[in-house]
């Protein structure tokens, strides 16, 4: 360990601050972690905004099912005639707002910004173990992003096959207009964002096993790099198995070959596919997608446990046992992709298997919940807009989360797969709690991001109303989940059966709305904060990482001198013995004092 | 226009809150660490009373749910045999899980409030609690080992399908947009089929092999009937995307996924007349056809047509994303006791019959 913090040392003196910087080396095409981490969250806002209006959109044609709508008018154009929205775009806008959410926004979004932000602060290195390659990543990214926009404008339009993109469907153009080349570009989109998401993780692996500073010990990490490692190791593992699966469709559409067809009867004729089968595409989809949602949610659970500890002024509580938990979650993920395929007509024995391991991974997400419940139990709490975020991850995680027990169970899965239910589950445990995590972690190192704070009172604002309709959104949507309505219905007014819904949809839409529209005070806030926020200061938190060491103005090589060395680990907040309620990882410890046993 | 109107709403209080922040910045401005960025006394005091209003409004929220949307159609009524102990078990864990919330929201919102920060108060410093940590390890241990133990002793009753009780085998074939039953006819047996032997000219659309003896006697049907109280095997086969049939009155699900035939099997327990005439489902129709007749008002007002009053039927959904018209692809469901199934299915053309 020692020896690599020196080596690292010495070669970094060479090259830290001479470099001449251009605003294309600066800005554009830039190597240093810090500026990768702000294009990331940049690009990752600005598909949020997409993906988040393609939501309000579908949600206004489900509360008010083929009304007329100049906004529709205004944005679909051809798409929706007259201003009623069409069936196959409705389809469109799920897929895509299930794409960009996903990957765009949790994964890139919330895993490239902080990874790349805090894991070489956090750790005591200047930067990321290869910077070209984390400049690479980001601009695979950047072309990803563009390839699925620049799919939005097609002719037949985009990709319209669920976000899981299940074939025959999407692999037969017959099938709907959006597996034409909407699927094309989707794939190759994926293809590349997958090569980032690589990329990245190999990077955030190798920073974090190599380039710690002296006395950074694995045990005592920030919860955060722990987060981030443990998330790179799950994308390892699983991203590839996705990129085969896009491969062997984009074979099964373009070169005749039959992996996932067979025995397809469509507009009259008989195509020549046999033998495959879709239940093994979607074997291959879930083993990335399910380890997918904890790859979304992890990191966010390292900010947050962070942001609890420091705005409590009180240690982590069980620091062991929450990577423990970490480890315990990222295995048990790999193993339990099956409860997405109880009804697909795999063998039912497969079925209590993957009920078995699914229900197991409860038992780490109660231990990491109480955790938190403990951590700010008896502290000074800090009611700064992170903080709130924090509480809020807390509270929609354990909401979200709990309703897992049902559709994690075979029995229960059978009535419940495919409704609003699961719709509802998933929104608030991974999406909703992942996006509270982001936005925590936003608010918490804006000030180490850009220099400047963000108003808190427009933080707060943003939080309780953000707070009120995610609530208001999705909890009542478990119901109508009960009540048998299946997701992805254009409309439900083809069933005179769910008429009785209709109320509770416009309750729904009218809270996203809402939740939508609060959503431009949080995005002035963060631009306008740019320019003209208040100054930060170097540690306004009060923390006791190792970024806080750091200037407020950004330097290549993030230390003017030397790089801190480590004598305790993240947690000591209020420690007795100390005057400050917090003393940062760099602060030998006193004559005498112990370090805390983790 | 309800649509515009409501986003005209939604901007009002966007311009609301706009106003209301300003407000908040000039009432503070006064004070020098107000404007920081950085949580005042006053902020803590404030946000830890409004996490207090929180949980309260989670509570509400739950009740309300409970209240209004709360006739759980998925929890009561189940039509068929497995369907009440899927529904006891949905109860089960639903009453864990409700227990559970509160606990949680509470301490987490209570503890948020309680622990406010003050200016010179210190947090106590506790790291770490074996014992503590182990209860809440092992008390989710041991309620998950209930619910899995149950779980899987339902799942394996439902799934794995008695062949000794003379099921009667049912196909249900799937297609964009709709769905196609076939009954094995008198020998039970379903003749063989492919999509490669469809073929329309001659009406075979279900691609049944005309050569397998079995297959005659078969019976193509666009409305499933079902005797009450008579186990059912569905064998169930798509002719081109993914599908899934979904009869959420039956607790039951499975998808139709082309190139092989997936199997799921009830016992309905009620005939359709019956089910129309228990008080909830009486209730639930006067609601409905309540709704329709105003939504036909409007239409009329409009110069459309008004909708036909509803009627209860048990249906099969689509539940798996399948194209364009996947919103509108369904069939009725009638179980009736065994003679007027008999008497039904007599009148129906066996497959030999209905070739050209």
């Amino acid at each position: 360990m020692s020896t690599h913090a020196v080596d690292i040392h010495a070669h970094d003196d060479g090259h830290g601050h001479h470099q001449k910087e251009t605003f294309i080396t600066k800005y554009i095409f830039s190597q240093d972690h810090k500026m990768i981490a702000k294009q990331y969250l940049i690009t990752g806002t600005l598909m949020g905004i997409i993906g988040v209006m393609m939501s309000l959109m579908f949600r206004i044609q489900i509360a008010w099912p083929e009304e007329p709508n100049i906004l529709f008018e205004a944005l679909l154009g051809k798409w929706a005639p007259g201003g009623v929205m069409d069936a196959d775009m409705y389809l469109a806008l799920v897929t895509i707002h299930g794409t960009i959410m996903v990957f765009f926004v949790l994964t890139a979004g919330l895993s490239g910004t902080f990874s790349n932000l805090l894991i070489p602060y956090q750790i005591g290195a200047r930067d990321m173990a290869s910077g070209f390659i984390n400049m690479l990543s980001y601009w695979i990214f950047f072309v990803s992003c563009i390839i699925m926009m620049g799919s939005l404008f097609l002719e037949a339009g985009p990709a319209a096959a669920g976000w899981t993109i299940y074939p025959p469907l999407s692999a037969l153009p017959m099938a709907q207009p959006g597996s034409g080349w909407g699927m094309t570009l989707w794939l190759i989109s994926m293809a590349l964002f997958i090569a980032q998401s690589l990329l990245g993780s190999l990077n955030y692996i190798v920073t974090v096993i190599n380039m710690r500073t002296k006395g950074m010990s694995m045990t005592r990490l920030p919860l955060t790099v722990w987060a981030f490692f443990v998330t790179a190791i799950i994308g390892v593992v699983s991203f590839p198995v996705l990129l085969s699966a896009a491969l062997l469709l984009i074979m099964d559409r373009s070169f005749g070959t039959s992996f996932f067809l067979s025995d397809i009867f469509i507009q009259g004729e008989v195509l020549h596919y046999q033998g495959g089968s879709p239940v093994l595409f979607e074997h291959l989809f879930w083993f990335l997608g399910h380890p997918e949602v904890y790859i979304v949610i992890l990191p966010a659970m390292g900010l947050v446990s962070e942001i609890l500890a420091t705005n409590s002024r009180k240690p982590i509580f069980g620091y062991r046992a929450m990577v423990a938990s970490i480890l315990a979650i990222a295995f048990l993920s790999t193993i339990v992709w099956g409860h997405h395929m109880f009804v697909s007509g795999m063998n039912p024995f497969l079925g209590s298997v993957f009920t078995f391991t699914t229900l197991l991974i409860a038992i780490p997400s109660a231990v990491k919940a109480f955790n938190w419940i403990t951590t700010i139990w008896k502290g000074n709490i800090q009611m700064n807009p992170a903080m709130l975020f924090a509480i809020g991850f807390v509270s929609t995680f354990i909401t979200g989360g709990l309703t897992g027990i049902i559709v994690g169970d075979s029995a229960l899965d059978i009535n419940v797969h495919d409704t609003y239910f699961v719709i509802a589950h998933f929104h608030l445990v991974m999406g909703i709690s992942a996006i509270y995590g982001m936005f925590a972690g936003i608010y918490h190192w804006y000030p180490k991001m850009f220099g400047r704070m963000m108003n808190k009172n427009l933080g707060y604002i943003h939080f309780w109303i953000t707070a009120i309709s995610a609530y208001g959104v999705f909890f009542p949507m478990h119901f109508i989940g009960m009540a048998g309505l299946p997701r992805r219905y254009y409309t439900n007014s083809a069933f005179p059966l769910f008429d009785d819904l209709t109320d509770v949809n416009i309750v729904i839409t009218v809270f996203a709305l809402i939740g939508g529209a609060i959503q431009l005070v949080y995005l002035y806030n963060f631009f306008v904060s740019i320019f003209y926020g208040k100054k930060a200061t170097q540690n306004p938190w009060r923390s006791t990482t190792l970024e806080w060491t750091t200037p407020v103005e950004h330097i290549h090589g993030n230390w003017p001198g030397e790089i801190p060395h480590v004598y305790r680990w993240s947690y000591d907040y209020s420690k007795p013995g100390h005057d400050d309620d917090f003393v940062p990882q760099n602060v030998p410890l006193k004559e005498g004092e112990e370090e805390m046993q983790h | 226009m309800t649509a515009l109107f409501i986003i005209i709403i939604v901007l009002f209080a966007a311009v609301a809150i706009w106003q209301m922040v300003k407000i908040f910045d000039l009432a503070q401005v006064s004070t020098d660490t107000s404007n920081n960025g950085i949580a005042t006394d006053y902020d803590n005091k404030i946000n830890g009373y409004l996490m207090l209003a929180f949980l309260a409004f989670i509570y509400i929220i739950t009740i309300i749910s409970f209240v209004y949307w709360g006739d759980l159609p998925l929890m009561s009524n189940a039509a068929s045999e497995h369907g009440s102990e899927v529904d006891n078990l949905m109860m089960i864990s639903m009453i864990v899980i409700f227990t559970v919330q509160i606990i949680t929201q509470f301490l987490l919102h209570y503890f948020a409030f309680k622990y406010r920060g003050e200016k010179g108060k210190k947090a106590l410093y506790f790291a770490d609690h074996n014992t503590l940590e182990a209860v809440w390890t092992i008390i989710p241990v041991i309620v998950l080992a209930g619910l899995i133990i149950y779980g899987l002793f339902t799942w394996n009753s439902i799934m794995n399908i008695d062949e000794d009780a003379d099921p009667m085998v049912v196909e249900l074939y799937a297609q964009q947009f709709g769905w196609t039953a076939r009954y094995a006819g008198q020998d039970n047996v379903l003749g063989l089929a492919n999509v490669r032997l469809i073929d329309i000219d001659r009406a075979n659309v279900l691609g049944i092999d005309e050569a397998d003896p079995n297959a005659e006697d078969d019976i193509i049907v666009k409305e499933l009937h079902l005797p009450v109280g008579k186990p059912v095997l569905f064998e169930i086969r798509s002719q081109d995307v993914l599908h899934s049939a979904y009869m959420p009155h039956f607790r039951a699900q499975m998808n139709c996924v082309p190139g092989m035939i997936t199997k799921f099997g009830f016992t309905p327990t009620i005939t359709t007349k019956e089910m129309r005439e228990t008080p909830e489902m009486i209730d639930k129709v006067q609601n409905i056809n309540n709704i329709r007749a105003d939504k036909s008002k409007e239409l009329m007002a409009k110069g459309e047509e008004e909708l036909d009053p509803y009627e209860f039927h048990f249906l099969l959904l689509c539940n798996k994303i399948c194209g364009k018209s996947h919103y509108n692809m369904q069939m009725n469901i009638i179980v009736e006791t065994q003679e007027e199934y008999d008497a039904w299915i007599a009148e129906q053309k066996t497959f030999k019959e209905s070739l050209k």
